[in-house]
This record gives structure tokens, C-alpha cells and sequence, in this order.
């Protein structure tokens, strides 16, 4: 059984999932960059005191399932998210949807995905994909992270739909609830509103560790590291940092390439300079940090180590964190 | 960034599939272009997997002096924290303290060596000797 549905490739796997799913209602419309940005994906936070994999956890982008469910509220499509108790109550469901011709967003972990390369499999359980079909015992799966579709068997894909540990999916599973076309006065208030919903998250959540001030407070500790916990364990937290920044899902540049990208399809629909403007500053904002990734490489490669090459990495930063506050400013006082 | 400075490392994940990256075209409009990979990524994984071979190589070290049970060796190898192997266990991470002990873990019933074997995908008999053979 397989479902009318076109895999489509994209860089992120939630905003690809979310472009492909409504991929048809849309018309092709909803591209990835205008998911992510109705999603306001973008996002950045350092939390203090959790590890993962032994370095500092830090993150890019908003929660795991915030874009999806962000951008069809935005766009007024009702949702329809299941999480389950039991295996075999999550196969039934999905196989329901699929019966109906539904194809379904899925939320998996990584460590058990049998098509992904052994050295990419972490206990990261906030992986996105999409099933549309199933032939024998084999799933038929779109990853967007993967140029062609992909499968499956039914145990295989039970493993990683019920991953343990943090943000275990427990076979959640969702999909747009209706299948009325999106028109083009949605997708302008969707903008809106996504914009809007992105610049409180990076200048105005309290606290110093998220957002603009999250880039900030990021790059002084970074300073402080090669004192604090040794040259090596330093490396290893930049490297964790450059994963986390370039890693299997970003379009590079922490999602800030995506982010311009958005803001100059935004133009399309609500042509305004500062929109461009704006979409210049993140290009150079995104720019910087893989200047950043570069500083951070010589150090975790033992080729630079001195307390100076560290302040450059910090201060780097720091320069982003202007950047992008001056760059999130403008939009917010954009009169629409 | 522009379209042609994408770099083309080969990674691991290139030989499988290529990555979409955004990028500017020569008039400045955001276009995607895929990419084999970006060396500074690609040696930020070896550097993440280099520490974790060496804690395994350690665990390994530490069961066989006797210092800890087999249990060590098999969350660094499934990169599994205590919490992780108690969700995946059902058993209490106080309870995956003292199994961590080798005279406790020796007087392990079949039945919760079964769940460890399950929770590593191994078989007991691997779980025991810390034999594994995989690709």
C-alpha cells in the first residue's frame, strides 16, 4: 500500500517533515524556509547544569515539535498529535491513517535508525520523519534528511518510534487534520505571526541563557573554559558546540541561512526592505558562526589552544549576539 | 554564505546521502545546494567519538580488573547514561548502582540479565563476557 506522496529533501527534519506534509494543501507554497520561519524555529539556549554526551547542552532551534504544531496553528490548520501507551495500539493507529490515505509525521529516536551512517547515532530521540505506505513488512519512509525515500521493517521502525530516555516519542504520531487548500492571506498572517512569536523568543524570554542573551552569556563562558576545564575537555565542549550548530539538520550556520532564506520569501508575500535587511543581517550573522566553527576546529584539532585563541571564540559570539538583536529589533518594529 | 563556497568534504554521511544547505546565488536569492560534508564538522564528530572509544577502551580496562561488572563496558559502547539504561530497563537507577558492582551483578537472576541483554541488544552470554561482534 502506498500513498499519492512526493518525498521531498530538506536541510532540518521537523521543518522538512512540516513542508511535506502540507505539501499538497499548499500547493507547494508552504517551502521549508517558510515552515521554519511560521514555526519560529529559530532559537538559541545554553542550559547550565544538564550534559549531554558529556559536553553542554546546547540548542539552535526551538523545542522538538514546536515547529510542526506552531506553523499549521499560525496557518488555523487543526492538528491531530496521539501519543501511546502500547506497541501494538501504535502500529494500529498508524496503519489506520495509512489505510485512509493519510500520510503521517512520526517522531523517532536516532540511535536505532538502521539507514543512518553508525558514527551519527546518539540517544537523540527528537528525530522527525514521515510514513506514507507500507509494502510487505517494510514501511515506506521519508526522512528529509535523506535524498530518497527510504524503508523500514515493522520492528525496526516500532524500535525507534518507542526510544527511551529524554524526550522519548513514545509513538507519537501527527498530521494535519483537514485537507482544505492554504490560501495566500494565510500564509501573510502565518508570517506575521511567526515573526512575531521569534522575536519574543530571542530578545524578551527572561533569564540569561536563552535567546540573544543566551549567545551572549554563551560566549564569556566560553572564555573561562580552557582555565576551567583543561584544554581537552575545552575541545571537546566546541566540538559538541559545532555539532550541535552543523551537525544533520541545520542548512548550516545554526539555522541561520534558513532563517534569511525565510525572511526573503516573506518579502514575496509582504514585500518590505526591512524584511531583506533583516534577512542580510542573519546571512552574516550565519556567516560568523561557521567562522566560529572554523576557530573552535583549530582548537579541538590541537592546532591553536592559547587563552587568546579562546577570547577570539568567545568574542565571536558575542559579535553574533549584536548582530542578531540588531537584526531581530528591526522586525519587530516593522509596521505591517 | 554563497552557493560555491558549499564545501565538499566527503563524510560519512556524504557516501549516503548528500545534505541540503541554503545558500546565495549570484543575485543574493537564497537557493539550496547540496554538500558532501564541511571537514570542521566532520573532525568535531571524530573528536566526540575519539573520547568515546577511550571511555569504552576504560570500561573495558575497569571490568576486567575487576573494578566494576560488564555493565560499564556496555553503557559506554550503547552510549547510554543511567537514566537512559533505567528507562530502557525498568530498573531504578539506585538498582543499576549496585549492579554496577561486580559480586552483585554475578548473582543477577537470568531474568534481569535478560533485560540488560535486551536493553544492549546482545545476548546474555555477550552481556557476561563483554563479547561482541558486530559491524
Amino acid at each position: 500500500m502506498k500513498i499519492d506522496f512526493e518525498h521531498g529533501q530538506a536541510a532540518h527534519c521537523e521543518s522538512g517533515v512540516t513542508s511535506n506534509l502540507l505539501k499538497k494543501i499548499s500547493n507547494g507554497k508552504i517551502t521549508e524556509p517558510l515552515a521554519f520561519g511560521i514555526g519560529a524555529g529559530l532559537f538559541f539556549v545554553y542550559v547550565p547544569l544538564i550534559k549531554i554526551n558529556n559536553g553542554p547542552a546546547i540548542a539552535f532551534r526551538s523545542m522538538p515539535g514546536f515547529i510542526f504544531n506552531r506553523t499549521c496553528k499560525s496557518l488555523g490548520i487543526p492538528v491531530i498529535q496521539k501519543k501511546f501507551s502500547s506497541k501494538e495500539k501504535a502500529e494500529a493507529a498508524l496503519m489506520e491513517s495509512l489505510e485512509a490515505g493519510q500520510p503521517v509525521g512520526a517522531q523517532v529516536g536516532v540511535y536505532y535508525l538502521s539507514y543512518f551512517p553508525k558514527e551519527y547515532r546518539f540517544h537523540f530521540n527528537a528525530h522527525n520523519l514521515i510514513v506514507f505506505g507500507k509494502e510487505g513488512d517494510n514501511y515506506l519512509i521519508s526522512d528529509p534528511i535523506m535524498e530518497h525515500a527510504t524503508t523500514l521493517t515493522s520492528y525496526e521502525l516500532e524500535r525507534v518510534r518507542f526510544a527511551k530516555g529524554a524526550l522519548a516519542p513514545k509513538g507519537q504520531l501527527y498530521y494535519p487534520a483537514n485537507q482544505t487548500e492554504i490560501t495566500d492571506d494565510q500564509i501573510r498572517s502565518a508570517i506575521k505571526s511567526g515573526i512575531k512569536k521569534n522575536v519574543f523568543n530571542m530578545l524578551s524570554i527572561p533569564g540569561p541563557f536563552a535567546g540573544v542573551s543566551g549567545i551572549k552569556y554563551t560566549g564569556n563562558k566560553i572564555k573561562r573554559w580552557r582555565d576551567k576545564l583543561g584544554l581537552k575537555t575545552a575541545g571537546l565542549y566546541l566540538a559538541q558546540l559545532v555539532r550541535m550548530q552543523e551537525e544533520i539538520g541545520t542548512g548550516g550556520g545554526g539555522f541561520r541561512y534558513i532563517y534569511a532564506a525565510f525572511l526573503q520569501q516573506a518579502n514575496d508575500y509582504l514585500p518590505n526592505p526591512v524584511l531583506l535587511q533583516a534577512s542580510e543581517m542573519f546571512t552574516q550573522a550565519g556567516d560568523m558562526w561557521r567562522t566560529a566553527a572554523v576557530q573552535a576546529a583549530g582548537i579541538y584539532k590541537g592546532r591553536i589552544g592559547s587563552q587568546e585563541d579562546f577570547n577570539v571564540m568567545g568574542n565571536y559570539l558575542l559579535e553574533i549576539a549584536e548582530i542578531e538583536k540588531k537584526a531581530f529589533a528591526l522586525l519587530k518594529n516593522i509596521k505591517w | 554564505m554563497k552557493k560555491e563556497n558549499v564545501p565538499q568534504d566527503l563524510s560519512s554521511l556524504g557516501k549516503i546521502t548528500k545534505e541540503v544547505c541554503y545558500a546565495t546565488d549570484s543575485d543574493g536569492r537564497y537557493v539550496t545546494q547540496l554538500s558532501d560534508g564541511w571537514d570542521v564538522k566532520i573532525t568535531a564528530l571524530d573528536v566526540a567519538w575519539q573520547e568515546i572509544d577511550g571511555r569504552i577502551a576504560n570500561a573495558k580496562q575497569r571490568v576486567l580488573n575487576g573494578e566494576a561488572s560488564p555493565l560499564l563496558f556496555f553503557m559506554e559502547l550503547r552510549l547510554m547514561d543511567l537514566s537512559i539504561l533505567a528507562d530502557y530497563t525498568g530498573f531504578w537507577k539506585w538498582q543499576i548502582k549496585r549492579h554496577l558492582k561486580p559480586g552483585v551483578f554475578n548473582k543477577l537472576s537470568e531474568k534481569d540479565l535478560k533485560k540488560y541483554a535486551e536493553a544492549f541488544n546482545v545476548k546474555v552470554e555477550e552481556l557476561k563476557s563483554m563479547d561482541v561482534h558486530e559491524d
